[in-house]
């Protein structure tokens, strides 16, 4: 199972069937729900614990205090004691999605490759078919489409991401409509200035919302392949560098690579994020993992 | 034109550009290359980035030489550089060139023919008129100059001859030369000739002469002649400095009439000899195929000799003195005679006076004494008869040289002859010593065996031992010959019978018999013999030694080929081979007395080479040398700007190649497409695939291949046989070696195919394939049905062997399914096959008779199985077979027949090696 051809996923229900083909070899992913929150709202995921839900979950012996209404007089028949049968209590999780669409993700370094969005919303959307499969509430943090659970979520979403992209260079995530304590999902290529994701991350802490950054990048951005004379543009233009030997910047472009890579790290765990780095040149299936692996909170 | 060295430049003043080169160099170093822009997102963190090296780029220094040497090859090239630019101090006035034209200068006639276009082209730059005069094509008063472009257009008709020019035509030119100076440049043959001394003085007189002459050898090739029994090839050459060797080759007419090399002799050159011999010892077979003899590989009129009648068969008279005991065949005195002599010459017979009307080219009398036309025969000898005589009983009785010679016999005879080793004698019969040297049978190996009992003794005489040519090992003569006029009398003091001697029971006596008969006749022919004879020319050869059928040419007095010293080839004589009746005669380029020796040439004669030195221009070579730096700066200029190793520099290099290649590369190689006809052949051959014969009827075609399908299909779901689609035949032009099986449905109106096509279907049989013949009207009859008849039309060329009913035990009926019957659409119909061999029997044990391996070539039925296997696109039945049930089990066991046919063709009678199970299995239980 490897990344779904571009063309297909230009279009939502192509996006959509290349981002189900993708989830389809995964287990229905259970997101761990680490804290309960008031605004927490039933829903088929069992907390492991006593509760309030449809599930069975432990008979116990009655104690004062209970009502007579809540005594499974079945159970009781068979013993000397009375007995309340205790369901599981299940809650679902709301999951926020922030895709970059800033004009950097439409980079490719080659024709062949897919572009950094193009994977992003692929990664996206099949984040989001194994939440909703898994009766999670899924949905964008900006309040264009808040969480909602159930498949037609899905089509909304698919639409959002085939959206043509936006004017800016560079994105940020716009935190404002997270709920509390819920999880999010933050993808880009983390290539613009770090204020607008330090903000956004910092506002996510203060309402305990956890979730993973997962950096989309280009393996040439990775390797700098340059030589000579080269004016380096943006994707719309509006900045530029120019060099004489380009192959001379190279060990200080990754320089500055890698010191973002350690900034985005950094600033996740100080929020109690997850950070991961993906490369378009891999296949998906990887960072998916990752992502599965991140939601459920445990590495 | 401005000259350094062997360079010259025509436009000289172009150069002055090349004082620019270092300008250009500083400003190509000075201008960095341009800047590529890329699209990179990654550039938000390049900011503020500075280049650590401050310093420009600039163009690497190897960059710059290359632009600067193709900068500086197109400026030299556009001065237009030549290379051995011809600026020879030209004459000036007329320029007359004379060309020798004989067979000497044919095989580089193409080189002369250059050299004076070169020449006429020099003349025709400077305005000077020129005349151009071939010494063996004279023209009637003398060269006429005209403008040389006007001769350069006459060039190609200037042909080299296969004659020399004629001496006396020569000496007259000389007289006649045009009036005024002029210059002369003759290309000569490198052969001495008398008349070339004048000529070249006269030239002289007039002004330079220049003489363009090869320093190769000039060969050539006497006419061969007999020598001692062997064909003789005298080469010859011109100059005499070096030991050299040469091959001449005998070339004629092979059994099969095609002309080939028969054999091939290398003559030697010893160093300062301009003579050498080739000697061709062929067998009289051989000899008398050759037509001519050739130097090899030079092609030219006097490296070839033709034959003519020297050396064809001779013509022997045999004549005994009757013989009074009739009927012994081998004691008859000319048996063995004949024997020997009829492969090799014709035999005539009759009486003396008879067969010298005839001339005969040799006279053979056996045991003869007495002769009455002594007279006669003593004048045919005289002019050059060969008379051979043999002795015996008679000769030794008679009185014939007892007291004088006898002009018919070489020596005087004793009275009696001797007997050795007889019953009442001493000694033991005497074997033959070894020929003597200056013996026409010098060489001859002596067999152990040949012994002599008998023979005539010669009476002691001074001139004995020179007339002895054979001798016994006692010393007594033999054979012993005299001359007699042009001719010879040669005896044999023996019997040409076994009588006297075992002589004529070997082989000497064969080979004997072909060193006298075959050097008979002179090689010269006699005036008196041509006299009043007109030969006509049969064939004539070129300067280059070919033959080409003469036409019209005017027929030629005898005496002219009866020449002192051979026929002199010229104009009107041109060497070929004349025909007067049934003779034919050989007019040679070279004569039997010529001989070649090099050219001298008088004091004040400036004498080249042949080769003229080219002038070679530079420009085109130099341009292109340019154009090939400049793409190559391409190439650099984009690896130095990072183009061919950043990213997309795959579609750059693509780019670059698809630009380049093409001009690397004028003949792009052709991929070589197949053709459908070929493709499908590959196809066919490559898998078993069922065929079908083409009948022209669309519906019945339309029903083969469906069927074919259809039993495919079965075959691929049932049996480990993969058949690939059914393909349609035509027996004319189709490949059938490829096919297995071949379903032919016979319809009433077929057309029969051509002969060549039942070769082919001969040769498919033959090779292992199979026939369905299907006439498809088991319904409505039997062998009188249209299509049978039509059936028995079309198979009756074929390689069919005879058929039978398909007996019960045939492996048709069990190489698959187990079979009874053979059912298609119809289930009446018989299936013939192939017949069993009468010997066949009933295999131990076995049901079925124990058959041998092979594969009946063709099947014959009227079931039109074709319908019953057909399925439709869908794969369902396209015909109803029989009713119901009952039906489907009819297609069903159609298709199990078909199941079986297939494996019969593919496996052939493996399942009937089953009569082999219980030998087997005895076997393996011990």
């Amino acid at each position: 199972m490897t990344t779904a051809p571009a063309p297909a996923s230009s279009r939502p229900a192509g996006l959509r069937r290349s981002a189900e083909g993708l989830a389809h070899a995964l287990p229905p992913l259970l997101a761990a729900a680490e804290q309960l929150a008031a605004a927490v709202q039933l829903g088929e995921h069992g907390r492991r614990r006593s509760g309030m839900g449809d599930e069975f979950w432990q008979y116990r012996p009655a104690h004062a205090g209970d009502e007579a209404r809540m005594i499974d007089w079945r159970r009781s028949a068979k013993a000397d004691g009375h007995y309340v049968r205790e369901k599981e209590w299940q809650a679902a999780q709301s999951v926020h999605l922030w895709v970059d669409d800033a004009r950097s993700m439409e980079f490719t370094g080659d024709k062949a490759r897919q572009t950094k969005a193009d994977r992003a919303r692929l990664l996206a959307l099949a984040v989001s078919v194994l939440l909703i499969r898994s009766g999670e509430r899924v949905g964008l943090a900006d309040p264009v489409a808040p969480p909602r659970p159930g498949e037609v979520q899905l089509m909304r979403l698919a639409q959002t991401f085939t959206a043509p992209p936006g004017e800016a260079d560079y994105g940020a995530p716009d935190a404002r409509a997270m709920l509390p304590h819920a999880r999010a999902v933050f993808i880009s290529d983390f290539m613009g200035d770090t204020s607008g994701i330090d903000a956004a991350l910092t506002q996510a802490a203060d309402k305990g919302v956890r979730g993973a950054l997962l950096q989309v990048l280009d393996p040439v951005e990775e390797a700098f392949p340059f030589d000579g004379r080269t004016i380096f543009e943006s994707m719309t233009g509006a900045i530029r560098h120019e060099t004489k030997k380009a192959g001379d910047l190279r060990s200080r472009y990754l320089d500055r690579l890698a010191a973002r890579k350690d900034h985005l790290d950094g600033l996740a765990r100080a929020t109690g994020w997850l950070y991961s780095a993906h490369h378009t040149g891999g296949p998906a299936q990887g960072a998916l993992l990752w992502l599965f692996h991140a939601l459920e909170g445990r590495i | 034109m401005w000259t350094i060295g062997p360079l010259g430049f025509a436009v000289p003043w172009l150069l002055a550009a090349l004082v620019a080169l270092p300008i250009l160099w500083l400003l190509l170093r000075a201008v960095p290359p341009a800047p590529i822009r890329r699209r990179f997102p990654g550039v938000a963190l390049l900011l503020g980035l500075a280049d650590e090296d401050t310093e420009a780029d600039k163009t690497p220094w190897w960059l710059l030489l290359l632009r600067t040497l193709a900068i500086a090859a197109a400026i030299i090239g556009f001065a237009g550089p030549v290379l051995n630019p011809d600026v020879k101090a030209t004459g000036s006035g007329p320029l007359l060139i004379v060309a020798d034209a004989t067979w000497a200068d044919a095989r580089d006639w193409d080189a002369r023919r250059d050299r004076i276009a070169a020449a006429l082209a020099d003349a025709a730059r400077t305005g000077r008129i020129a005349a151009v005069l071939s010494l063996t094509d004279i023209p009637e008063g003398g060269p006429v100059f005209q403008a040389a472009d006007a001769m350069t257009a006459a060039l190609p008709a200037l042909k080299p001859a296969p004659y020399e020019p004629d001496a006396a035509a020569v000496t007259a030119l000389a007289g006649t030369l045009p009036e005024g100076r002029f210059e002369t440049l003759w290309l000569s043959d490198g052969l001495a000739r008398d008349s070339r001394a004048v000529l070249a003085d006269a030239l002289a007189a007039k002004g330079a002469v220049t003489v363009i002459e090869s320093p190769r050898d000039v060969p050539g090739l006497r006419p061969a002649v007999f020598e001692a029994g062997a064909i003789s090839a005298t080469v010859l050459r011109s100059r005499s400095t070096v030991a050299s060797e040469v091959e001449v080759s005998a070339q004629g007419a092979d059994p099969g009439g095609a002309q080939r090399e028969l054999a091939r002799v290398t003559a030697v050159f010893p160093a300062g000899q301009t003579e050498a011999t080739a000697t061709f010892d062929l067998p009289p077979e051989l000899r008398n195929r050759v037509t001519r003899f050739e130097i090899a590989g030079q092609r030219s009129a006097g490296a070839v000799s033709l034959t003519d009648d020297a050396l064809k068969r001779r013509k022997v008279a045999v004549i005994d003195g009757g013989s009074e005991r009739e009927g012994l065949e081998l004691l008859s005195p000319t048996h063995y005679l004949r024997q020997a002599l009829e492969p090799t010459a014709d035999l005539i017979g009759g009486t003396i006076t008879d067969i010298l009307l005839a001339d005969p080219d040799v006279v053979i009398l056996s045991d003869m004494a007495k002769i009455a036309e002594t007279d006669a025969l003593a004048d045919w000898v005289d002019e050059g008869g060969l008379l051979v005589r043999f002795a015996g009983p008679r000769l030794a009785a008679s009185d014939d040289g007892r007291s004088a010679e006898d002009p018919l016999l070489p020596v005087r005879l004793r009275a009696g002859g001797r007997s050795v080793g007889g019953a009442m004698s001493w000694g033991e019969p005497k074997t033959l010593a070894p020929f003597a040297e200056g013996s026409p049978f010098f060489g001859l190996r002596v067999p152990e065996d040949v012994a002599v009992s008998a023979q005539v003794m010669a009476e002691p005489d001074p001139d004995l031992a020179d007339r002895t040519i054979a001798a016994l090992s006692d010393g007594t003569p033999l054979v012993t010959a005299k001359p007699l006029g042009d001719g010879r009398v040669v005896l044999f003091h023996v019997t040409a019978n076994a009588e006297w001697s075992g002589l004529p029971l070997s082989g000497l006596f064969v080979q004997m018999l072909e060193r006298l008969a075959v050097s008979t006749r002179p090689d010269a022919l006699a005036a008196d013999d041509l006299a009043g004879t007109v030969w006509v020319a049969d064939h004539v050869m070129d300067a280059y030694g070919a033959l080409a059928p003469a036409d019209n040419l005017p027929g030629i007095p005898g005496e002219r080929l009866a020449v002192e010293g051979g026929p002199v080839p010229s104009p009107t004589l041109p060497p070929g081979l004349y025909s007067d009746g049934d003779r034919r005669v050989a007019v040679n380029a070279v004569g039997p007395g010529r001989v070649l020796a090099a050219a001298v040439w008088p004091q004040g004669v400036t004498i080249e080479g042949l080769t003229v030195a080219r002038e070679t221009p530079l420009k085109g070579w130099l341009l292109a040398a340019a154009l090939a730096m400049l793409l190559a700066d391409i190439i650099a200029a984009l690896w130095v700007a990072g183009k061919l190793t950043g990213p997309r520099a795959g579609s750059m290099a693509a780019l670059l190649l698809a630009l380049i290649l093409p001009a690397m590369m004028p003949a792009p190689a052709r991929a070589q497409a197949l053709t459908d006809a070929e493709t499908r052949l590959v196809e066919t051959a490559g898998n078993v695939v069922l065929a079908y014969v083409r009948t022209g009827d669309t519906q019945v075609d339309r029903i083969s291949a469906a069927g074919l399908l259809g039993l495919s299909e079965v075959l691929y779901a049932r049996t480990s046989v993969e058949p690939g689609l059914p393909v349609g035949v035509d027996v004319e032009t189709d490949e059938m070696s490829v096919l297995t099986f071949l379903y032919w449905p016979v319809t009433a109106d077929q057309k029969a195919p051509s002969p060549a096509a039942y070769a082919r279907l001969n040769r498919y049989l033959r090779s292992g394939g199979m026939i369905l013949f299907d006439t498809r009207d088991a319904d409505i009859g039997g062998a009188g049905s249209p299509a049978a008849r039509r059936l028995q039309s079309l198979a009756a060329p074929l390689d069919v062997p005879p058929l039978e009913p398909l007996p019960k035990d045939h492996v048709l009926t069990r190489s698959f399914y187990l079979l009874t019957d053979f059912p298609g659409r119809y289930a009446n119909s018989p299936l013939w096959v192939e017949a069993a061999p009468p010997d066949a029997e009933l295999a131990e044990g076995m049901p079925f008779r124990n058959l041998n391996d092979g594969v009946t070539p063709v099947v014959i039925g009227g079931n039109d199985w074709a319908s019953a296997w057909a399925i439709d696109e869908n794969g369902m039945a396209m015909f109803p077979v029989g009713r119901g049930l009952a039906g489907e089990r009819q297609r069903e066991v159609s298709y199990r027949f078909g199941v079986n046919l297939i494996m019969h063709v593919l496996t052939g009678n493996y399942k009937s090696d089953q009569v082999h199970v219980p030998a087997l299995l005895e076997r393996l239980g011990q």
